[in-house]
């Protein structure tokens, strides 16, 4: 099997403060690969990395055999993806947003509209795909946004703690969508969680990231092996101890505040 | 192309879906149609000036405009905010199609704006030279609707969030507006203040737009519309080459 995500010796700095330290790892095309870590260990970063958003300060990258550096344009081509945080129009209607993209990633209008009502009937939003998003609930953005990320059929799929704030029933529905699209159609999956059990059940391989630096790569059976545990949550905590993390807001997220608290006073 | 609609539709979608934005954006420039205009009307005709509400009028357009293309440009700070910013950044188009798109819609809404605002200035007593020019208006207004957009998209995409906002509509684009000579003209003015506003990129807007509604043009027609095209081009390709940069 032929890696289709390659990291070597990657780096990246914001000033003085080292988020990534030296990474490398690879994923072999058509596998689900979790990246695992505590908050703030560098696994966003890696992602925007990858994805194109954000330059390394040193390093090598392929993406499905391109570099995201200087060959956007075929790495973007190559991925879908679901972020971290919101990404979803919220003035705009469900199929407005599902419509965007289709544009964005030149998916022809007949196929547009069918995989848009198939993957919202998937998601369970159907019915509610002409109202605005502002009125969705945290749990049908979510929804929304890996019904999105799975409109155009990427070769890589980035997961950056897709099933956040999903309940189980959801999750398993989405996972085993997942699943199923990685075994018939060869998709590579890139995904983070912080739900341990969940990364057990799915990923083929995982690496755990901490402070920038990988500390452990295998399958989860190999981890918990390596570390005498009896689950995936107990390997993680052996190898990255019990430390809380604090994490850094950035200017981005203070303006998310601030919108969140300016819009709750004016408009409802 | 495809991109580029898409984006721009969407521009639309959200002003024409928010009816407090469009009311909201409209009493800036009325406040300043009613209070200037009536206010210092009799002045003017005393001073020998004609009618100053159709002075003013073309300048009151051209405001609203302004803020509003502006205004346009720093949505990309609410997009970042927001998350939408990252979604059209990782899709497969290029950034200048992205921005282009932007730019375009921003202009477009902030085009409409004008056009309310010019309504509006026809109510309160607001006439037209019958002219040759007349619809040159149309052109002029556009200019300063795209012009603007740029300026607006290279703020959006320079800041990372809204603390610098009050800066830039404080210590830039007042002063645009202020020495742009759409409330009083050039003659008279000390040369400094004179010469702030032949470098004011909105002077020539501002002028082109007066001329082609009274036969007037303080400049001359051909500066205005060189300046104008020259400035919009440069400043479409200012605003891309700074979103081109943005990281997240």
């Amino acid at each position: 099997m032929s890696a289709i995500i390659e990291v070597h010796d990657l780096v990246k700095n914001y000033g003085g403060f080292c988020a990534v330290n030296h990474i490398s790892f690879s994923v072999p095309a058509g596998r689900i690969f979790g990246f695992l870590g505590p908050n703030g260990a560098g696994k966003t970063t890696t992602i925007k990395m990858l994805t194109t958003v954000l330059d390394p300060t040193s390093g090598k990258l392929l993406v499905n055999g391109f570099d995201p550096t200087h060959q956007e344009k075929q790495v973007r081509r190559s991925f879908g993806i679901v972020f971290q945080d919101p990404s979803l129009d919220e003035e705009l209607t469900a199929y407005e947003n599902m419509d965007l993209h289709g544009v964005l990633y030149g998916v022809p209008r007949g196929e547009r509209r069918k995989r848009t009502d198939d993957l919202l009937a998937f998601v369970g939003l159907a019915d509610r795909k002409n109202d605005y998003v502002k009125q969705y609930s945290g749990g049908m953005k979510r929804r929304l946004e890996v019904a999105r990320a799975l409109l155009h059929v990427p070769q890589i799929l980035f997961l950056d703690e897709p099933t956040l704030g999903l309940d189980p029933q959801t999750r398993n529905h989405i996972w085993s969508y997942i699943q199923r699209l990685s075994r018939e159609q060869n998709v590579t999956v890139f995904f983070t969680t912080h739900y341990m059990e969940e990364a057990d059940r799915v990923a083929d391989d995982v690496a755990v990231i901490d402070h920038g630096k990988i500390v452990a790569q295998g399958s989860p059976g190999e981890l918990k092996e390596r570390t005498k545990s009896a689950t995936l949550e107990d390997a993680f905590i052996t190898l990255t101890g019990h430390a809380i993390r604090e994490e850094e807001a950035n200017a981005v997220d203070r303006m998310r505040m601030m919108g969140r608290a300016w819009r709750g006073s004016g408009r409802r | 192309m495809k991109a580029i609609y898409i984006l721009c539709l969407r521009q639309l979608k959200r002003y024409f879906r928010s009816p407090a934005r469009i009311i909201g954006s409209l009493g800036q420039p009325i406040l300043f149609l009613v209070a200037l205009g009536f206010g210092l009307k009799a002045m003017f005709a005393r001073a020998g000036q004609g009618n100053y509400i159709n002075f003013l009028s073309p300048g009151i357009v051209s405001m609203a405009i302004l803020f509003n293309a502006v205004f346009s440009g720093i949505e990309i700070i609410w997009d970042r905010q927001f998350g939408f910013l990252k979604e059209t950044l990782v899709a497969p188009v290029s950034r200048l199609e992205i921005v282009l798109g932007r730019m375009l819609g921003g202009a477009i809404v902030a085009f409409v704006q004008g056009l309310i605002v010019f309504a509006i200035c026809f109510l309160a007593g607001f006439r037209i030279v019958r002219s040759p020019y007349l619809p040159l208006a149309i052109f002029f207004m556009f200019m300063i609707s795209l012009l603007f957009a740029g300026i607006g998209t290279v703020f959006g995409s320079v800041l990372q969030d809204m603390q610098g906002f009050p800066l830039i509509i404080n210590f830039i684009i007042m002063p645009i507006f202020f020495f742009s000579g759409a409330i009083f003209t050039a003659n008279g003015l000390p040369k400094a203040l004179q010469l702030l506003l032949r470098l004011n990129p909105l002077s020539y807007g501002v002028d082109g737009l007066r001329g082609a509604c009274s036969n007037v043009f303080a400049f001359g027609l051909a500066t205005d519309l060189g300046v104008s095209l020259v400035l919009t081009a440069a400043l479409l390709a200012i605003g891309s080459y700074f979103f081109s940069k943005i990281q997240l």
